[in-house]
């Protein structure tokens, strides 16, 4: 089974890019399912499942969803062992733009659009910064020169990656990122003992043990004070 | 090549100077290289704390692969314009969506040359443009495959982000940046290494004026902008800013823009343009069409001599509304124009 992660901002289309690379991947005879990690809602499994494809979901709820995610990666490989899958995606949103749980051997790929932004590319983080594959979708909408500028900010902090352009609504450019999926020699039985890519934040103070109230008296743990002096107006 | 342990030991200061585009490297991975000109590009990325390096999330040996990578590109990049090219472009039969063999054996469209596309919605056209901008290698549903120079392309065109072999003007010509146009024509200068900017930006918005209805300047906002300008800009700056050798347009809508003037710019400019367009003015002025039917080409139509002819009646037409157009604008009384 090949192991797929996806991840990129929320609505910059990757579920729509997964549809439209799953449909490639089918022409061929493979078996692709998903696993769909969000925070608090989703009806994308709707989607997968209309399409045909085996899918799950997992919301993070209360927890950071990239810990979710890589707390639960190692059930989600067995599952689609399990289900006989050639291809197996899972899809995260990076909530937070700095983390995605890429797993070091396993291919990755960041989705985000060209509506977000000339700046982007420099606000996210690894998970833009250590995808294999960068995926740019909206093109349609925007101008030629806008698409060529932010290509070529997206080059300039993850100069390693293929950068694609996909039209998540026509399916442009999705048949060429699926031949990059899928490679026969590769077999992943399990990610047990794998690493990933990048750490984590860090961060354990009262408020993630679920305190509410606000003032200094009620913080504890790892606690950092902005700096708000005259001099730095 | 260059290997990071070639520039790992060179000063800030010098490496900017040797290569300027790192600049932007620096300026886009947020860092920020103040009191360190002096301090190899090694002893720059051990100054950070552990502390830093979590808090920023900086993956060290990633910046120097990444670093030497983006230096190899960009050296590439600047020299490609000279010894890379682009001649011609061949397109070799492929299949239908039936699995039949496509109605040709071989386009090639040289430079310079206009070939229109013609054909119903979902007839195969975005396929179409789809293997040209993947290079094709019988490795698309289609099985066709695309020729550069006569050659099998490098693999290059496929994945490098700079150097992309197809511009697109889409249908929707709307601008997201909150800028002028002064500084979007900068700002994609800058994206190209282009070093005579205060010219190029000259040349285009001239460019884009010769081809709208209404002039504007360099001080407008590029969201202020009408439609017919707006694709002006658009052309204008991919004709002469992008890198592409080949346009793709995905029909130019009539309104507020000559649309002659605008292919001849593409032309001029040593671009090959392909148009998928329903508009016989359009597909007239193409050297040749492409019909698609059924996911594949299925005639390759040379505009013969009576389409020549109709097409100057088309233009007469087309002039005639232009000015109906225009005097309506300014306020004034249509008259019967003969």
């Amino acid at each position: 089974m090949n192991l797929i992660t996806i991840s990129g901002p929320p609505s910059s289309g990757k579920t729509s890019i997964i549809l439209k690379t799953i449909h490639a991947l089918h022409q061929r005879g493979l078996t692709v399912g998903v696993v769909k990690f969000d925070c608090l809602y989703t009806d994308d499994d709707v989607l997968y499942k209309k399409a045909g494809v085996p899918v799950k979901k997992g919301l993070s709820g209360s927890l950071c969803p990239d810990h979710y995610f890589v707390s639960n990666i190692e059930e989600v490989v067995k599952w689609g062992r399990k289900q006989d899958l050639d291809v197996l995606i899972t899809e995260s949103a990076g909530l937070c733009n700095r983390c995605s749980p890429y797993i070091k051997d396993i291919k990755s790929i960041c989705v985000i659009d060209n509506l977000s932004g000339i700046n982007t590319p420099k606000k996210i983080g690894p998970m833009l910064k250590s995808a294999d594959i960068v995926v740019i979708t909206k093109g349609d909408i925007v101008s030629q020169a806008e698409r060529e500028v932010f290509a070529s900010k997206v080059h300039s902090v993850n100069p390693k990656a293929i950068t694609m352009h996909i039209n998540g609504l026509t399916g442009q450019g999705a048949f060429e990122l699926s031949t990059l999926l899928y490679d026969e020699k590769e077999d992943i039985e399990s990610v047990r003992g794998k690493e990933l890519r990048f750490s984590m934040p860090s961060a354990l103070c009262s408020y993630c043990l679920g305190e509410k109230r606000i003032g200094e008296d009620y913080q504890m743990g790892n606690v950092r004070k902005m700096k708000l002096g005259d001099e730095d107006d | 090549m260059i290997n990071i342990k070639d520039i790992e030991q060179l000063k800030i200061k010098d490496l900017e100077k040797k290569y300027p585009f790192s600049i932007s490297f620096f300026q886009n991975n947020n860092l920020n290289l103040e009191g360190y000109e002096e301090s190899t590009f090694e002893q720059y990325l051990n100054h950070f704390t552990e502390e830093e390096i979590e808090e920023w999330a900086i993956d060290v040996e990633k910046l120097k692969v990444d670093f030497a990578a983006y230096i190899n590109e960009m050296l590439e990049f600047l020299g490609i314009a000279e010894d890379d090219d682009v001649d011609s472009l061949t397109i070799v039969a492929g299949k239908d969506k039936n699995g039949e063999k496509e109605n040709f054996e071989m386009l090639t469209i040289n430079k310079s040359e206009i070939i229109s596309i013609v054909g119903p919605t979902g007839s195969g056209k975005s396929r179409l443009l789809a293997d040209i901008e993947w290079t094709a290698n019988k490795d698309t549903p289609t099985e066709r495959s695309i020729l550069i120079n006569g050659k099998i392309p490098d693999k290059k065109w496929r994945f490098s982000s700079s150097n992309k072999l197809v511009a697109q003007l889409s249908q929707n010509m709307n601008f997201v940046m909150d800028l002028t146009v002064k500084e979007f024509i900068e700002l994609h200068a800058e994206s190209r290494m282009i070093e005579n900017k205060q010219e190029i930006i000259k040349r285009i918005i001239d460019a884009a004026n010769h081809l709208a209805g209404e002039k504007f300047d360099l001080d407008t906002s590029i969201t202020n902008l009408s439609g017919g300008q707006s694709r002006a800009l658009m052309i204008a700056d991919t004709a002469i800013l992008s890198m592409s050798p080949i346009v793709l347009i995905d029909e130019i809508e009539n309104a507020g823009i000559d649309r002659k003037k605008a292919l001849n710019l593409l032309v001029n400019e040593e671009k090959i343009v392909l148009i998928a367009t329903h508009d016989p003015i359009l597909a007239l002025m193409a050297d040749k069409r492409i019909v698609i039917k059924n996911g594949g080409i299925n005639k390759v139509i040379e505009t013969n001599n009576e389409e020549k002819e109709m097409l100057v009646e088309l233009e007469k037409m087309d002039t005639i509304i232009g000015t109906l157009r225009a005097n309506l604008r300014k306020g004034e009384i249509l008259k019967k124009i003969i």
